[in-house]
């Protein structure tokens, strides 16, 4: 039985996919609907289906957020499942689903554009079934999503940070900072000597770093490249890293060991 | 796509010089050509001593060396002033002209005049002699530089006056879109088709308030002012769309006291705040919240606020939107430049944190019942 998440925030359109979807694949069966990207990464982490229809713009998470969260913490062992993507406009985002053929609707969703897509979804749950999981030509598309995604380099460089810790504010300068890691609203900066907290999203930070200086190696973790020592590739596709200056090793996600293959 | 250009930030360039450099010059020497030819005949004809071929000679020749003195020496001056002021090569000033001008007709002349003599194997003549042919020739090229230097003037002028049209037309083209923003009129459009099916009645009054939504804001770019009333009901119907839309997560309060109702203010200014308010404060926030649209007189100054509890202005928790953001900051930046232009100092627009959570947008302007605007001028 083929199993399906739908991600949409606006219920109106949420209830009409379901009903067009169960119209058009009626062997299809569907999950609760998913009012957030938050939910949608939990929901389809606990239940595992088989498709994923993400809208793009939805609270906490965008539709893309949830793709590379999903690429990262998937199990090894389950077939990644199909993402279509969902959006009303977005020209950028469109333009990046059709370089990386990647499949999307576009709302209001029309029936044979629907139809076209469940057949197309069909065909693919039906070839990777007598081939493999479809994980790497996921991460190979996702990868080109997330590159088309980020924002150009338009943001002034940034040199040096301000954490402020009570009264004090400490300067730290940029290139003193071995990783940045994600917490919840903050993100975590840390040095050779000590870590500071400062009061911004990675999201908002990274357009401010030289991505030539400052590689993401995970969703919420960007790394310093001169810092790190020694890249081990694991068996799940992971890849453990070493610093130089801290004992403490990072991850890098799947999406993101293509990063370290040696010369 | 990164790099790709996006419209909206394009300059309007002004180019001073609507014909390309070597045509203009072409049009210049044959306008040389024509008035050496003039002087010519005028010279033969005030009776001459010499035949006109011979005055057809010394006018060519002077008249060509004068031209393209005094034209190079104005090509080089407005490099050398475009170059160090970083603009476009423009006309040099009266200033500069004046002695390029007589320097050049002095020079040209006693070069031209030479050049004459020569063609025609006659001996050279003094410059003391001829005194009154240089004085066809300075008169001759203070005319024609006279000439183009207005035309010049008035060319620039014809352009500045475009650019400045064309910059109006362009600040409506986008306040228009960053109303009519794209992905709220698709996902509002989705919202109704799905109504269609399954709920006719509700279906006809959101189309009722996109009508009246679309109608306000077109309408908007041709009026100055309207009442207060219209513009709630303008919010009102824009809020009832992202009810649809968003349902049990958006709450909405609007409150308009009777005696305010009649007052004048500018359209649209209201809309792009509540706008902001959904998108970046309660759009991010997963169960949604509430948002309250006030009026109310604090002396001889009405004072509007628009306030959400939602995520808040250090939120950062709102999915990345490439296309919407821009139209956003635009809305506010156009909501305070219009500010600025019809009321001056007298209005303001203050956004800050609101006390327990959320964003509070506060708008401060006199309250008036006059529907002509105070000051127009920019």
């Amino acid at each position: 039985m083929t199993q399906a998440l739908i991600a949409e925030d606006e219920p109106l359109l949420a209830e009409q996919l379901r009903a067009d979807l169960a119209g058009a694949w009626p062997a299809l069966q569907l999950l609760p609907t998913a009012g957030d990207g938050r939910s949608a990464l939990e929901a389809a982490l606990a239940q595992r289906p088989e498709v994923c229809f993400l809208d793009i713009r939805m609270p906490a998470l965008s539709g893309l957020e949830v793709a590379q969260a999903l690429a990262e913490d998937w199990p090894d062992r389950t077939p990644f499942p199909l993402l279509v993507f969902v959006t009303a406009y977005d020209q950028y985002a469109l333009q990046a689903f059709e370089a990386q053929a990647v499949d999307y609707l576009v709302k209001p969703v029309d029936g044979q554009r629907l139809a076209a897509c469940v057949r197309r979804l069909q065909a693919r749950l039906a070839d990777r079934a007598a081939h493999e999981s479809g994980l790497q030509e996921a991460m190979a598309q996702l990868r080109g999503l997330l590159g088309a995604a980020a924002p150009a380099a338009a943001a002034p460089r940034l040199e040096v940070l301000q954490a402020q810790a009570g009264a004090l504010v400490h300067l730290v300068p940029v290139d003193e900072v071995i990783y940045f890691e994600a917490a919840d609203k903050y993100v975590r900066v840390v040095t050779a000597g000590r870590e500071h907290l400062i009061r911004t999203s990675l999201r908002e930070l990274l357009p401010q770093l030289d991505p030539q200086r400052f590689w993401q190696v995970h969703r919420g973790t960007v790394v310093q490249a001169r810092c790190i020592a020694t890249a081990r590739r694991e068996d799940s596709g992971k890849v453990t890293l070493t610093l130089k200056g801290r004992s403490e090793t990072l991850i890098a996600s799947r999406l993101y060991a293509h990063l370290f293959k040696g010369m | 796509m990164p790099g790709q250009a996006d419209n909206r930030a394009m300059p309007i360039a002004i180019e001073p010089h609507a014909l390309s450099p070597r045509h203009s010059m072409l049009v210049r020497a044959a306008i040389t050509q024509v008035a050496c030819g003039l002087i010519a005949l005028m010279l033969w004809s005030l009776g001459s001593h010499d035949g006109l071929a011979v005055n057809a000679v010394y006018s060519f020749c002077i008249g060509n060396c004068n031209w393209l003195l005094i034209d190079g020496a104005r090509g080089l001056i407005g490099r050398w002033r475009a170059r160090r002021t970083g603009g476009h090569r423009e006309w040099p000033g009266a200033a500069w002209m004046a002695p390029v001008v007589v320097v050049g007709a002095v020079v040209g002349y006693a070069l031209g005049s030479r050049l004459a003599a020569a063609v025609l194997s006659r001996p050279s003549p003094s410059l003391m002699l001829a005194w009154p042919v240089l004085l066809v020739s300075l008169v001759a090229a203070t005319v024609i530089v006279s000439f183009y230097y207005a035309r010049e003037r008035l060319h620039t002028q014809q352009l500045t006056a475009e650019a400045a049209l064309r910059l109006a037309a362009e600040t409506q083209l986008r306040l228009l879109q960053s109303q009519l923003e794209p992905h709220m009129l698709f996902n509002t459009l989705a919202n109704l088709r799905v109504l269609i099916g399954v709920d006719a009645k509700r279906a006809q009054t959101m189309l009722d308030h996109l009508i009246a939504f679309l109608r306000t804001t077109l309408a908007a770019s041709r009026v100055d002012r309207h009442r207060l009333a219209a513009e709630f009901d303008n919010v009102r119907d824009y809020l009832a769309l992202m009810a649809v839309r968003m349902g049990p997560r958006l709450q909405v309060s609007l409150e308009l006291p009777e005696a305010l109702r009649p007052l004048q203010v500018p359209p649209m200014l209201l809309q792009p705040l509540v706008e902001n308010a959904i998108k970046h404060g309660l759009e991010p926030k997963v169960e949604g919240g509430r948002i309250e649209v006030r009026a109310a007189r604090i002396g001889t100054l009405l004072q509007l606020t628009v306030r959400d509890d939602g995520v808040g202005l250090e939120g950062g928790a709102a999915p990345p939107a490439p296309s919407g953001d821009a139209g956003t900051r635009f809305g506010l930046e156009q909501v305070r430049a219009r500010l600025a232009t019809v009321y001056g100092p007298q209005a303001r627009l203050d956004l800050c944190a609101a006390a327990g959570g959320g964003t509070e947008a506060v708008l401060s302007l006199p309250a008036t019942l006059d529907p002509t605007p105070v000051a127009t001028d920019p």
